[in-house]
């Protein structure tokens, strides 16, 4: 047969490449929160405190994310929504008076129930469709919010600015550590309850869906059920980073809290780090965050920015040459310098699939 | 009722661009199984190529159709070549994901030589014309932007329906395997498919350009109603397609009438329903 | 007949002008060993399909272990007690084996502790054991077929319908595989199996069910099926 293998149409299986456990030890988390507390101490001012705050609060929507999509393997494009749920709920009850620790909290349940009824019918459609239909729900809502009264329209949302204090969810804009350790505090709280869904049966069952729909429920896993199980997770998850971004910007308008460019880029932070793998959003939205900033710099008052063009750029170079991210291309890196250095413990950073399949059953 | 008819007409008109945009990404669907979200960028591309042909050598947005088509054909070529072609056969994710980084790409490079500014052909030749029938008015820009795009998508068509190469991408989108055993070479298909969609999009660019105005996002609101005509039409479909362009058009038209702001919702809350009640689209078997 | 662990009555699905089987009946018995054979296109893999969920029958009645399952979803008949194999392979490829094994026994054990020992018995009993950790999509086709056998078992079927799992094989593969459909029976597992190799089929399976265009042409003991000028007649001469 002539016709080269690249040319089979794509088994899902291979949505991420092969390998076992993607799921962090203690080690490896203690040792990323460790470096993560200590980034504000290190780098002092202010404009790396302001990057370090929204990469972990956009880091938090792309772990959410990748939970669904990178884990579950339904690639959302329209979690702009669950985002804007967190974001829209937080604003309107803070306007009302209400503590903006109750009103995030408040907006979890929603976004989760949001998400499993945008995925009831949605969930029944496959890949592209299902993917394209994710877009379509989230622009009706951008829509609908910018057009309807009531949520502020086009010119969006301004919270009132109040005391300064931890119940408040307020601080000082000149020393921004207290915003960079609450975000801090609430990605550990969504690494952890994405990593307990993961860690266990649930876990188990959405990396099944996503590498074989069909198998999936022949082995008795329920897919519909724990589809939408993810999408709820996922959605609150997202929600979390909706609800605390409005606290810092004291705004939402629908382009800032539930724009097509939002989805994109959790997709694109997830995508970049290494999407099921679950330090890799955060690895991604670092990494954008940080680009972001400092091409605004490069290129302010030109009009012109870079910054689109340098994401398209990495996302495209990513996917033709490592769809594993940039996790994927430092594992590879690493794996020669391990296996000297540790000897005989080389073959734990890089599984090596060949040897196994050669042994005759 | 006046205002409903006219309504009707425009929507025909403007559905007629539809068909034209969303022909190139039904086939590259159709043949490649690749849902390509830089689709709308293309547009753009095209847009801007008839804006510079204006605004540097003076030509009429019609006289620069050949010019947008051809650029933007060898711009779909370059996107195969360089990104597209080298993720076939990985994972669907990545797929998925270069066109998209491709559309991201796009945007920001026209954002970043050309700035957010709207550009547009002041007085072309098109706008010159216009007809009464009845109660109806209708537009030049309109008029030849309807024609050139159901010519251009019947080109299309007749290229995929009636022409061996058009048979030959075909079968290479059925099965490469037996495809490339009667020495079809399924990549060179492939990156045809992207070449058609290239002269389709820059086509429909430089027709664009007769009334509408070149931005970096001016692509964004074309390729999800492409999106919509694609599903209406059955994925794949390019008859189905150009039909799907016209009906699509129609609906739209007809809601500006009473909710202008809520057209682009009701093309999405359609292209919902189809894909939910039937997946088919309306003339697809699948 | 009350004794029947699955009770196929009458079932019939249609691809458009396509009966993939047509008004198909028959029975069987708990602790069996039944074979299911046919030429290419017959509409054996449908009739699993149907049996096990994945594909709603266009009109019929299934029964098993003495509940209507008729139009059942997949996971449902997974949980009563259905396990299949694919004749595609279809395993989990980001997985390794053990993690394909443990997310199938899940289903019985909802902690991971119980599920991973109950992984452990099938890939022995299997033999998995060499390939356990490696990623189930670097496995051979060979193994794929092993695996997906384990990875059914481990949902503790009382019914396992394994579609050709032995074709393509080495002889001595086979041999192996054949073993191990063995031991899994005596271990009480009832057994619905689709093969073409007749030497296979003769000395393994109690009873024969033969398709021919999707319809029930003959039923027996392997010695009936293969001397049943029927049969004969459907394989065009292919010496049985
Ligand atoms: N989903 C489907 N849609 C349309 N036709 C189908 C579908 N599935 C199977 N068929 C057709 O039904 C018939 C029976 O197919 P089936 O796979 O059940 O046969 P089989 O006996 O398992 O054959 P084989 O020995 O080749 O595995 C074939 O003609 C096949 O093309
Ligand atoms: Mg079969």
């Amino acid at each position: 047969m002539s016709a080269p293998t690249v040319l089979r149409r794509p088994s899902p299986a291979r949505l991420s490449g092969p390998t076992g456990r993607r799921l962090p030890s203690w080690g490896t988390a203690a040792l990323i929160l460790a470096a993560l507390a200590a980034y504000p101490l290190v780098f002092a001012d202010s404009a790396a405190h302001n990057i370090g705050i929204l990469a972990l609060t956009f880091g938090i929507a792309a772990t959410g994310w990748n939970l669904l999509g990178g884990y579950a393997g339904q690639v959302s494009f329209g979690h702009a929504l669950y985002f804007g749920t967190g974001a829209y709920t937080t604003a309107a009850l803070v306007r009302q008076g209400w503590s903006p620790w109750l009103a995030i909290a408040l907006s979890l349940p929603l976004a989760a129930l949001l998400a499993a009824a945008v995925g009831w019918p949605c969930f029944r459609l496959r890949h592209h469709y299902y993917s394209i239909a994710t877009i379509a729900v989230a622009e009706i809502v951008f829509i609908l919010v910018t057009n309807l009264p009531g949520l502020g329209q086009a010119n969006g949302w301004e919270l009132p600015v109040v005391e300064q204090s931890l119940a408040n969810l307020q601080f000082s804009l000149l020393d921004k550590r207290p915003y960079y350790y609450v975000a801090l505090g609430f990605f550990c709280l969504a690494a952890l309850a994405v990593w307990l869904f993961l860690r266990g049966r649930a876990g188990n069952y959405v990396r099944a869906i996503r590498d074989d729909q069909e198998a999936a429920a022949a082995v008795g896993i329920d897919v519909h059920r724990y589809k939408l199980a993810a999408a709820a997770l996922s959605g609150a998850v997202t929600a979390l980073a909706g609800g605390y971004y409005v606290m810092y910007v004291l705004f939402v308008d629908p382009p800032s809290g539930l724009g097509l460019d939002l989805s994109v880029s959790f997709t694109l932070m997830a995508v970049l780090g290494g999407v099921g793998r679950f330090w890799g959003p955060l690895l991604g939205a670092w990494v954008l965050v940080f680009v972001q900033d400092v091409t605004r710099q490069e290129f302010s008052g030109s009009g012109r920015s870079v910054d689109l063009l340098l994401y398209g750029a990495l996302i495209v170079l990513v996917s033709i040459t490592e769809p594993g991210g940039l996790l994927a291309i430092g594992q590879r890196l690493w794996a020669p310098v391990a296996r000297r250095l540790g000897g005989g413990r080389g073959g734990k950073a890089a599984p090596e699939p060949a040897g196994s399949a050669e042994v005759k059953p | 009722m006046t205002d409903l008819l006219q309504s009707v007409v425009n929507g025909l008109l403007i559905g007629a661009v539809f068909a034209l945009v969303a022909v190139g990404l039904t086939l590259i669907y159709g043949v490649m199984d690749v849902v390509n979200f830089a689709h709308g960028e293309m547009v753009m591309l095209g847009m801007y190529t008839s804006f510079f042909a204006w605004s540097l050598l003076g030509l009429d947005p019609l006289l620069s159709i050949p010019l947008a088509g051809v650029s933007i054909a060898l711009t779909g070529a370059l996107m195969y070549f360089g990104a597209v072609g080298r993720v076939l056969g990985k994972s669907p994710l990545a797929q998925v994901i270069v066109t998209f980084g491709l559309q991201v790409f796009l945007r920001g490079l026209a954002q970043f030589l050309w700035t957010p500014n709207t550009r547009t052909v002041p007085r072309p030749w098109a706008a010159g014309l216009r007809w009464e029938i009845g109660p109806v008015v209708i537009g030049g820009p309109q008029v030849i932007m309807a024609v050139g795009a159901l010519l251009a998508t019947g080109a299309v068509a007749y290229f995929m329906n009636r022409t061996r190469l058009g048979g030959a991408v075909r079968a290479a989108g059925e099965d490469p395997a037996a495809a490339s055993l009667m020495g079809i070479d399924p990549r060179k298909m492939y990156a045809l498919c992207w070449v058609i969609a290239g002269l389709a999009t820059g086509v429909a660019g430089a027709l664009l350009m007769n009334s509408y105005s070149a931005s970096p996002t001016a692509g964004v609101s074309f390729v999800l109603m492409a999106f919509v005509v694609v599903a209406f039409g059955g994925f794949g479909s390019i008859t189905g397609a150009a039909l799907a362009g016209l009906l699509v058009g129609v609906a739209q038209g007809v809601v500006g009438l009473y909710a202008p702001s809520y057209t682009l919702a009701a093309a999405l809350a359609l292209y919902l329903v189809v894909v939910l009640v039937r997946p088919q689209g309306l003339l697809g078997t699948r | 007949m009350t004794g029947a662990l699955l009770r196929i009555d009458n079932l019939s699905c249609r691809f458009g002008g396509l009966w993939a089987n047509r008004d198909v009946s028959f029975e069987v018995e708990p602790g069996a060993i039944v074979g299911l054979i046919g030429p290419n296109g017959a509409g054996k893999s449908t009739l699993f399909s149907m049996v096990a969920g994945a594909q709603r029958p266009t009109s019929g009645r299934l029964e098993f272990d003495g509940r209507d399952v008729t139009g059942w979803a997949p996971h449902r008949a997974a949980r009563a007690g259905v396990g299949r194999t694919f004749q595609l392979m279809r395993v989990f490829g980001s997985m390794t084996v053990r993690e394909n094994l443990t997310t199938a026994a899940f289903g019985r054990h909802s902690r991971l502790r119980d599920a991973r020992r109950r992984a452990d018995e099938v890939a022995e009993l299997a033999g998995l054991g060499p390939v356990l950790d490696s990623p189930a999509a670097s496995l051979t086709a060979a193994w794929k077929k092993r695996l997906e056998m384990g990875r059914a078992l481990a949902t503790e079927p009382k019914l396992l319908l394994l579609d050709e799992v032995l074709s393509g094989l080495t002889p001595t593969e086979a041999r192996e595989a054949v073993e191990i459909v063995r031991t899994i029976n005596r271990g009480g597992v009832t057994i619905l199996m689709v093969e073409h190799v007749m030497e296979v089929i003769m000395p393994l399976c109690h009873r024969v069910v033969v398709l021919h265009y999707g319809q029930k042409i003959s039923e027996g003991t392997p010695e009936q099926v293969a001397h049943d000028p029927t049969v004969v007649e459907a394989y065009l001469g292919k010496a049985l």
